[in-house]
């Protein structure tokens, strides 16, 4: 039995069948790409994972827990940690605090009031969030606004958020996308050091194969909202429905 | 970057000296000069000044860390200021109980509103807020004159209870609010040649309020609280996705900026023991935001600086009237002087809150940042010409 079980999983948009009984098994401690062509259900499948969306029927099941019907920060806090396809991070606030609030949640839980101590008070949580910068190589730019970085800095932000939360399930919602060539490799070695660590489960969302193949340990091909094939790399490398209905035009 | 807790104190310690030396510093010109009008160090304006300061201090809470726009905080200031005068018919006039009850009430009412309210974020909670003010407003009006005295507004009379206190004072009249037996109108006047300085207890009390309330802010703004709260304001996709309800953390922005509320309300009726139901109406409720704004939403003394400019403009300039513009311009010829007064009349006296408005878009358009930006920028202009003095190439430092 995997960490993240999805069973019989439908979600329609009035006519739209976005999703139709998506079954998904994620093993704990692999890394479980899900491709298809665009239109294929893998956001909405994202979504119905992290509470942004109620399937209509089926049920996911996240370490013997259901998640539906909780609310996203609920869903969080059992630990499930989202990076978004547009990066979204606090933009008002320096990389410092962005980190913090991170580390603030995984200690506190979803809402208390340290109305008195101070931020600056909080050391231990602060060593650790630096920590986590200088991982993702961004400490020189901790005082910086969020807001004005660039796109592939805000994304290596939002990971470092991400996992300084050490959440037991990671979901990367097409991590690269618009990234130049060295940071995508940057990024898949960033993941390849935090697969390597272990104790982490992620579920990845990438239309860029290089990505998928060097990391995954599994991929599921979505398509028209169903699964089509799921193995392994090279298994669906070969496989002939796969190169049909995705990789034909970029093989 | 966090707050540099050094650069905290010291402004703390200059709004201190600053409110401590007001009686000085705001009656800069001697008593009989004509430019005597300015001055306004009279214990009623500088009541006011850190009353509304008290008000504004609050709403930054709400409105500058998580952005939520209240349009309905006139409502607990009203509420405070009826509680703090139920307090003075019923039980004493000590104002320390009233100002008690007077944080109190108003933290419950913004509970309730709050509650509902922070359903709706953007301009429906703007909307709904107003909409509970204004009901305020026209319930005190109307249907609960029992406990308001509908337009007539709240008085204290002779016949009040008072069962801590005396109904009627030695000398018969109604007795007068106080602090233990310090008299909250008593004024020490001090004569310093032809100036006249005025020390009065009640806005001493009100000055300390107003420290403690600022204090209790900038303790706010760099908690892990505070940072939560500005999360609020920036992305709560994020937020939620990072494992944090924000519905918890808005709502107690709104009670306690709700009792800083009350608080200027108990504050204005310890002051002066009456309340009017035109407390709660919307244009108060406006008046808040523009100080806000005005000021420099989200910073620490912006808002401070704000109700202080407002509260300067409504009662200095207000006090302007033809009479006193024929006295300026007299030294020019007569049908000049008349052009200039005729030209310069619809600014001052009734027309004080055009002026007002004009500045106030000014200050929108080019100083976003409020009154604490303009400031800034002066700074920085100044600290430029230092650098460039001594070096052509220093660090520029960011901008916080």
């Amino acid at each position: 039995m995997g960490i993240l079980e999805v069973k019989d999983v439908n979600k329609r948009f009035g006519g739209l069948q976005a999703l139709g009984n998506v079954n998904l098994s994620v093993a704990d401690n692999t890394v479980h790409a899900i491709i298809g062509p665009n239109g294929a259900g893998k956001s909405t499948l994202l979504n119905c994972l992290v509470g942004k969306l109620i399937p209509d029927t089926g049920s996911v099941m996240f370490a013997g827990q259901s998640v539906l019907g909780r609310k996203p920060y609920e869903i969080n806090q059992m630990g499930i940690s989202r990076v978004f396809q547009t990066p979204e991070i606090f933009g008002d606030l320096t990389v410092m605090e962005n980190m913090m609030i991170p580390c603030l949640a995984k200690r506190d839980g979803s809402f208390r009031m340290h109305a008195f101590a101070s931020v600056l008070g909080e050391k231990k949580l602060r060593a650790r969030a630096e920590e986590m910068l200088s991982e993702v190589k961004m400490l020189d730019k901790r005082n910086m606004h969020a807001a004005s970085m660039s796109r592939g800095d805000k994304r290596r932000l939002e990971m470092a958020m991400c996992l300084v939360q050490e959440p037991r399930l990671l979901l990367l919602d097409e991590p690269t996308a618009g990234m130049a060539r060295a940071d995508t490799n940057n990024t898949i070695d960033l993941l390849k050091d935090i697969k390597a660590r272990g104790n982490i489960t992620m579920c990845i969302i990438e239309h860029d194969m290089h990505v998928v193949f060097s990391l995954a340990d599994r991929i599921t091909v979505l398509a028209q909202g169903t699964p089509l094939v799921e193995d392994t790399p090279d298994k669906i490398k070969g496989h002939p429905k796969v190169r049909e209905a995705y990789l034909g035009e970029s093989a | 970057m966090f707050a540099i807790e050094k650069k905290d104190t010291t402004l703390l310690l200059i709004v201190a000296v600053l409110t401590m030396c007001a009686p000085f510093i705001l009656n800069p010109f001697p008593t009989d000069s004509a430019m005597a009008q300015f001055n306004a160090g009279y214990p009623d304006l500088m009541q006011r000044f850190v009353i509304f300061g008290i008000f504004a201090i609050g709403f930054n809470i709400l409105f500058g860390l998580t952005g939520y726009l209240s349009f309905g905080h006139a409502a607990f200031l009203g509420v405070g200021s009826y509680s703090a005068v139920w307090m003075f018919k019923l039980l004493s006039m000590n104002v320390i109980p009233a100002i008690i009850l007077s944080v109190i009430v108003a933290g419950v009412f913004a509970l309730i509103i709050g509650f509902v309210s922070l359903r709706r974020s953007g301009i429906y909670f703007s909307i709904l807020t107003l909409a509970f003010a204004q009901m305020s407003f026209a319930l005190a009006y109307s249907v609960l004159t029992p406990i308001t005295n509908g337009e007539t507004g709240l008085q204290l009379s002779l016949n009040d209870p008072r069962i801590l206190g005396t109904s009627v004072s030695a000398d018969g009249g109604i007795p007068v609010t106080s602090l233990f037996g310090l008299e909250m109108r008593s004024t020490y006047e001090m004569h310093v040649g032809p100036w006249l300085f005025q020390f009065n207890a009640g806005y001493y009390l009100c000055a300390l309020l107003m420290l403690l309330a600022f204090y209790i802010s900038i303790r706010i703004f760099r908690s892990p609280f505070g940072l939560m709260l500005r999360a609020v304001k920036s992305n709560q996709q994020r937020m939620s996705y990072t494992g944090l309800n924000a519905r918890p953390y808005t709502l107690a922005a709104f009670v306690i900026s709700g009792m800083y509320a009350g608080l200027a309300g108990g504050l204005l009726a310890a002051m002066d023991p009456l309340a009017g139901a035109e407390r709660m109406q919307w244009t108060a409720s406006g008046e808040v935001v523009l100080m806000t704004i005005l000021g420099g939403a989200g910073t620490l003394i912006g808002p401070v600086l704000g109700a202080g400019f407002i509260k300067y403009f409504e009662n200095i300039f207000s006090k302007i009237n033809d009479n006193v513009l024929h006295s300026w311009f007299s030294f020019l010829p007569d049908g000049l002087e008349d052009l200039m007064v005729t030209l310069v009349h619809p600014f001052v006296g009734k027309g004080w809150s055009l002026t007002l408005g004009l500045m106030f878009m000014a200050v929108v358009i080019f100083l976003p940042g409020g009154l604490v930006q303009g400031g800034q920028k002066i700074g920085k202009l100044f600290r430029r010409k230092k650098a460039a003095g001594h070096r052509s190439s220093t660090a520029t430092k960011p901008a916080e």
